[in-house]
């Protein structure tokens, strides 16, 4: 199968959604002219024109509450907020708008858009252009939230997100935009809700999403020459939150470690842990553990952020961790 | 020729009819909240009336509305009836999202009114986007945005104005100066001369008006409209009125306040004013006042007989509409 990249593969599905259906459109900093801060939306001006691909004031709060406006009015925006960790100026026109249109109207209208955003550190860009904001959205009813881990998933994630009724937060990690990866040339959809069994394993159960999937993955390669067999799962959405692939892959492992790049504090693998020990403590063997980051904004420079985001060493340890450990 | 002289006889004295409604409306909730028989607290909007009647008369269906806390006439004239109002108030299973919005937050695709917002100003950038969709669509529909002068200091006033004036989007802006931003008064939290300047710097007309004087909203918003729908842009007019109750029920209209500045605006009411220059122009007589206030008063003795005997919502209410169901072409596409 061909491959191309995370980034030409959610192009590809801003393209293919656009040309099926005119009222996808596309607005936000730079996304036209520039082709995007990732070159995301390269080439998509040339072909839909400025109607379609509109370049926006500098403005993220109008970004997202026109992109609301024009959704109830039979729209599909696809909103780009650039750097996830400008949603925090656009959280209103989320929150309070975007994920509580269609209860506040009683189930008559909703709000079908997408916002796409950049997240995660790597990139060492300082404290307000790396942060994982997943968690600072997950508490709210109404939103879905979506965290591709490979190019396949981004195509498929994103058709699927620009085709639901409800408001989805799609978050691209930065490090994963030039990764290659197999993508169908004939259509197909991920749906959304659904986490992947990324790798079989019968010792530890590792939850992962986002880029953090593939240091999970090469955590357990190596932890298979020490003879511990890890299965990997890939939550692709946190928002549902598929809670019944986790589980059954914890009842056989009994061992669970959860990874993200975000802090480990109030971070969203605490809620993966409470669903498991609420509904399989029965089989769990040893305590839950978490990877995630130091509770410490986003540093800059390569020796401190090396030092933030979590690496196959530190799943590695958090595995072995539990291998060594039982339940009292 | 004006706007206003193009108004027929019965126009008038509708307009006239939709402010008494109003003013009975908000009224009667203020009432029924003093004697604890209602859930919704009342944020009245006695006193401001001329402005959401003026604004909204022959506007199309197809026009949105968006409100702000105090347009209960926008809704009205729109379409939403004073039974369903009133039942929102009540919180009843007829009411705003059967019984899970509160009025001042509901909307109605049909009528064309966007869901208001409980965030003072937020609500700019969505009545945005629904007049930037109306541009993509190539459709000459416009909308019609209420706030206050407490909203025009969010920025998402700059961010929405400035957005609409860039992409010259179908929407005229209804700043219903009120002289309060909640107990605040202008003079404490504005240090402007006055806000219809402000559009200046956004590239489109701001107009400064007595937004108690009904004939002058409507001729400002009529223009404002046609502008709009001939694709040259937004208006900002700064409607300037006065709120005779407090921010909400919870406090007497005087508190925070000189009471002698309530009684100095009473002398301006939109609705004598209206009513004494129809009464003038002999369009209304003392009967027809009279058979208005009768109707009016048994419209809202409806609309609360209606509301009392509507059911309250069954408590599996509380968990339908969080998610829209999935799109069915995306069950299609799956299947397929």
């Amino acid at each position: 199968m061909r491959e191309i990249t995370y980034r030409e593969a959610i192009r590809e599905a801003l393209r293919e959604e656009m040309r099926r259906d005119d009222r996808v459109f596309i607005l936000g900093e730079d996304v036209a002219t520039a082709g995007g801060v990732f070159k995301v939306t390269q080439g998509l001006l040339a072909e839909f024109g400025p109607e379609r691909v509109i370049d926006t004031p500098l403005s993220e709060s109008a970004i997202v509450g026109a992109a609301v406006g024009a959704s109830l009015m039979g729209m599909r925006p696809v909103a780009e907020v650039m750097f996830a960790d400008f949603t925090a100026i656009a959280m209103d026109a989320l929150v309070n708008h975007a994920a509580k249109i269609h209860y506040m109207s009683g189930g008559e209208v909703s709000a079908p858009l997408v916002v796409r955003m950049a997240y995660g550190a790597g990139p060492r860009w300082g404290s307000h252009h790396t942060q994982s904001v997943e968690s600072w959205l997950a508490n709210v009813p109404g939103l879905t939230i979506v965290m591709p881990s490979s190019p396949y998933d981004a195509k498929g994630l994103l058709k699927a997100a620009i085709r639901t009724l409800n408001p989805v937060i799609f978050l691209e990690h930065k490090l994963l935009y030039g990764k290659n990866g197999e993508v169908p040339e004939t259509e197909y959809f991920v749906p959304i809700g659904k986490a992947e069994v990324k790798r079989a394993g019968a010792n530890v159960t590792i939850v992962a999403s986002g880029l953090m999937v593939d240091r999970a993955l090469d955590a357990a390669r190596t932890l298979e020459q020490e003879g511990v067999s890890a299965e990997v799962i890939d939550l692709r959405s946190i928002q549902p939150l598929d809670e019944e692939t986790i589980l059954a892959s914890v009842e056989k492992t009994g061992r669970l470690v959860i990874v993200h790049e975000a802090p480990v504090r109030g971070g969203f693998g605490g809620e993966v842990a409470a669903v498991v020990a609420n509904k399989a403590l029965g089989f769990l063997d040893a305590p839950i553990q978490r990877v995630g980051a130091p509770w410490t904004p986003v540093p800059f420079g390569p020796v401190l952020v090396d030092a933030y985001v979590p690496k196959e060493a530190d799943i590695i340890q958090a595995v072995r961790t539990t291998q060594g450990a039982t339940v009292a | 020729m004006r706007y206003c002289d193009q108004l027929a006889e019965k126009d008038l004295i509708q307009m006239y009819r939709w402010m008494v409604l109003t003013r009975a409306f908000e009224e009667r909730i203020c009432e029924l909240w003093g004697r604890g028989a209602v859930s919704e607290l009342p944020h009245g909007c006695q006193g401001q009336e001329a402005i959401a009647v003026g604004a909204c008369y022959r506007l199309r269906r197809e026009d949105q509305v968006m409100p702000s806390l105090r347009t209960r006439g926008a809704l009205l004239i729109k379409g939403i009836s004073a039974r369903v109002q009133m039942a929102g108030v009540y919180a009843k299973a007829t009411g705003a999202a059967r019984g899970k919005a509160t009025t001042h937050h509901m909307g109605d695709a049909d009528c064309g009114v966007l869901l208001g917002s409980g965030i003072v100003g937020a609500s700019i950038t969505v009545a945005v986007g629904a007049a930037l969709a109306f541009k993509l669509q190539r459709k000459d529909h416009i909308v019609v945005d209420f706030f206050g002068d407490g909203a025009a200091q969010r920025g998402d006033f700059h961010e929405g104005l400035n957005f609409a004036g860039v992409f010259k989007l179908p929407i005229v802006f209804i700043l219903e100066n009120n002289g309060f931003a909640e107990y605040t008064p202008l003079s404490k939290h504005f240090a402007g001369s006055d806000f219809a300047c402000r559009a200046q710097g956004y590239g489109f007309p701001g107009i400064r008006l007595d937004g108690n004087d009904v004939f002058a909203v409507y001729e400002a918003v009529q223009t404002a409209v046609a502008l709009a729908r001939a694709g040259k842009g937004p208006t900002l007019l700064e409607c300037v009125t006065y709120r005779y109750r407090s921010h909400c029920e919870v406090h007497p209209p005087e508190a925070f306040r000189d009471i002698a500045e309530i009684e100095q605006w009473r002398a301006r009411d939109p609705i004598p004013r209206m009513r004494a220059h129809l009464t003038q122009r002999g369009i209304l007589t003392d009967d027809l006042v009279h058979k208005i206030d009768t109707e009016v008063a048994a419209e809202i003795d409806d609309a609360v007989k209606y509301a009392e005997e509507s059911p309250l919502p069954a408590t599996d209410e509380l968990y339908k509409d969080v998610y829209a169901p999935e799109s069915r072409e995306l069950v299609v596409e799956r299947r397929s």
